[in-house]
């Protein structure tokens, strides 16, 4: 039996041994494509072909439920875009809520990780308290906010005129044109600033402490130390957080459209775009502005990338 | 001694610090409550009251006897409960493909899948819309069922992605050489190790459908078919006779449709924190 065994082997194995691996590649790539079947299936259908299909809609004149054939119409509907003033102000309105609410965001959301990266009792209990305002939906915090706002019953109004006598009268903040933008960005920054400081959290907890020791030894202060150490060493995770952000911005609506509606001097562009898709049901011109939105939000994501590319290198 | 004064001083600020950002994190939600519990005979009036003299759960006992309220609650539930298990039962076949097997064509669709987590919702918003009244599915639950996965099922496959990979090789080796074919790996081996990255993300979809606002507002167009945050929405145009909003009701609204997520949110909260920054940091 020893023997036999014995000459089975050497003889059997030079052939068989590289198409068996062969057939195992293939057998787990095989395998592999047909786990990944009705993700692909999902992503395809929900994504992929409306993508497709949104740059083809942008060059038709395709309505909703319109007895009209749709047809194709060139760059017309590119033409309109580009003297439209109503997308051209919704682009700054969005533009101006970006960078507000982002480096907001980012100044109190270091302060905020900074102190909870420290050591103090209850800890827990902050870091629970963060993921509050996060947990709760956009539309629920700007219907909160919305009534903190109100003219007359607003606890802001209240708080400001009543009790810490800072203004004489007041402030109809979500109407009037010049604190209407403040307003919004607040809630925003509100909801979205602990998120942000989580994440800013994660990266300073990779840091090790040793670093730190090391400069107090050679005599850095605290001040000195923050810049010199934990910004470079925090850098990767504060650019994960910043493109994130910028790209949720971007594309803001909830927030602009429980407290304003559709009014016209406050949409971004997802508003302006859902109106014209929606309500107007002019899917062509819709997704013209669609695709400029894609773009729009690309060119970040470009600028974004490289800027990461850069530091890299 | 003047050591010791300097570091209590420091001690005194930090905490100081740290009131005034819980104040900050927690006012908002407080006084939603607060609104939540006064009648309105003290709500309309002022200066205001920061604690109701006349605690009241009127606004309570009006939100759960409205019918259409209610339903909206377990339209939501629906809606969000079966985006997450669409999303994770696709979502772990595909990600444990993308974790633990080498083949050619994985890097792309993990690009494609990356890309796709950044996704702006609005560029596809009218294409959506054609299709899902092309198949007539224009308010109805399914119509969101299936256009929320758009946002649910890259994430989770990410995350997922990310958890199969840590896993040590040893594992899926053993059982192989005892002759397991890869499902029953999957299955028996690989499952049940990533039961927290499952909670996790099947958590975070949940809450990412259930706080959905956009697609709900563009697809559904009649109360009985309206998600949750369609219903606190419309509260915006239903004055109820005088000229001021139902604030105290829909304060009382927003209390009931937060409490579940806040409590799911503090008991998993290790996890969820762990969830969120490996989609971020580690992408």
């Amino acid at each position: 039996m020893d023997g036999k065994a014995a000459t089975d082997i050497p003889i059997e194995t030079p052939k068989s041994q590289p198409s068996r691996i062969a057939t195992l590649r293939g057998s787990q790539t095989r395998t592999a494509w047909f786990l990944l079947i009705p993700t692909l299936l999902v992503v395809t259908l929900v994504a992929l072909v409306p993508l497709i299909q949104t740059v083809w809609y942008s060059f038709t004149n395709a309505r909703l439920a319109s007895v009209q054939p749709t047809h194709f119409v060139g760059l017309k509907n590119y033409r309109y875009l580009l003297h439209d003033i109503a997308f051209r102000d919704s682009i700054w309105v969005t533009v101006k809520f970006t960078v507000i609410t982002v480096v907001i965001e980012f100044a109190l959301g270091i302060v905020i990780a900074l102190v909870v990266n420290s050591n103090f009792k209850g800890r827990g209990g902050m870091r629970a308290a963060m993921l509050v305002p996060w947990a709760i939906p956009t539309v629920i915090s700007a219907q909160m906010w919305k009534w903190m706002y109100n003219g007359i019953y607003g606890v802001f109004n209240d708080m400001l005129v009543n009790k810490l006598h800072i203004l004489n009268h007041n402030i109809a903040w979500i109407s009037q044109p010049n604190t209407s933008l403040p307003a919004v960005a607040a809630v925003d920054i509100w909801k979205t600033t602990p998120f942000v400081a989580l994440l800013l959290l994660a990266g300073l907890q990779v840091i090790p402490t040793d670093v730190y020791e090391a400069a107090t030894v050679d005599g850095a202060n605290t001040v000195q130390q923050f810049f010199r150490i934990t910004v470079p060493l925090l850098r990767p995770a504060i650019l994960v957080a910043l493109i994130f952000r910028t790209l949720d911005a971007l594309r803001v609506f909830d927030v602009f459209f429980v407290m304003f509606s559709s009014r016209a001097s406050t949409q971004t562009m997802a508003i302006y775009d859902q109106q014209n898709l929606v309500s107007f049901s002019d899917v062509g011109y819709g997704s013209t502005i669609s695709v400029a939105i894609f773009v729009i939000i690309g060119i970040f994501v470009v600028a974004y990338v490289t800027a990461l590319r850069v530091e890299r290198t | 001694m003047n050591k010791s004064i300097r570091y209590r001083m420091q001690r005194v600020l930090f905490y100081l610090l740290l009131a005034v950002i819980l104040f900050y994190l927690i006012f908002p939600f407080y006084w939603a409550f607060r609104s939540s519990i006064t009648p309105n005979s003290e709500m309309f009036t002022t200066p205001l009251s920061y604690w109701p003299h006349h605690p009241t759960l009127e606004f309570y006992r009006e939100v759960f006897g409205d019918r259409l309220f209610m339903r909206s609650m377990l339209n939501s539930t629906i809606v969000a409960g079966s985006v997450t298990i669409i999303s994770l039962v696709i979502g772990a076949f595909a990600s444990y493909a993308l974790g633990r097997f080498n083949f050619s064509g994985r890097s792309p669709v993990l690009y494609i899948i990356l890309a796709m987590t950044m996704f702006p919702q609005i560029a596809v918003l009218g294409s959506l819309y054609t299709l899902v009244t092309r198949f007539h599915l224009y308010n109805t639950l399914p119509s969101l069922i299936i256009t929320y996965l758009l946002f649910t099922l890259p994430f989770t496959v990410w995350v997922l992605t990310t958890f199969f990979q840590t896993m040590p090789k040893e594992l899926e080796e053993a059982a192989y050489v005892d002759g397991a074919t890869p499902f029953q790996v999957f299955w028996k081996v690989l499952l049940p190790l990533a039961a927290p990255g499952l909670v996790t993300t099947g958590l975070l979809a949940f809450i990412s459908a259930w706080n959905e606002f956009l697609y709900a507002l563009s697809f559904i167009q009649t109360p009985e078919n309206r998600t949750i945050t369609l219903a606190i929405f419309t509260f915006n145009t239903n004055t109820t006779g005088g000229f001021e909003l139902p604030w105290g009701k829909m304060m009382a609204g927003t209390m009931i449709v937060t409490l579940p997520l806040i409590i799911l949110t503090l008991i998993f909260q290790r996890r969820i924190v762990d969830g969120l920054t490996a989609g971020a940091v580690k992408g």
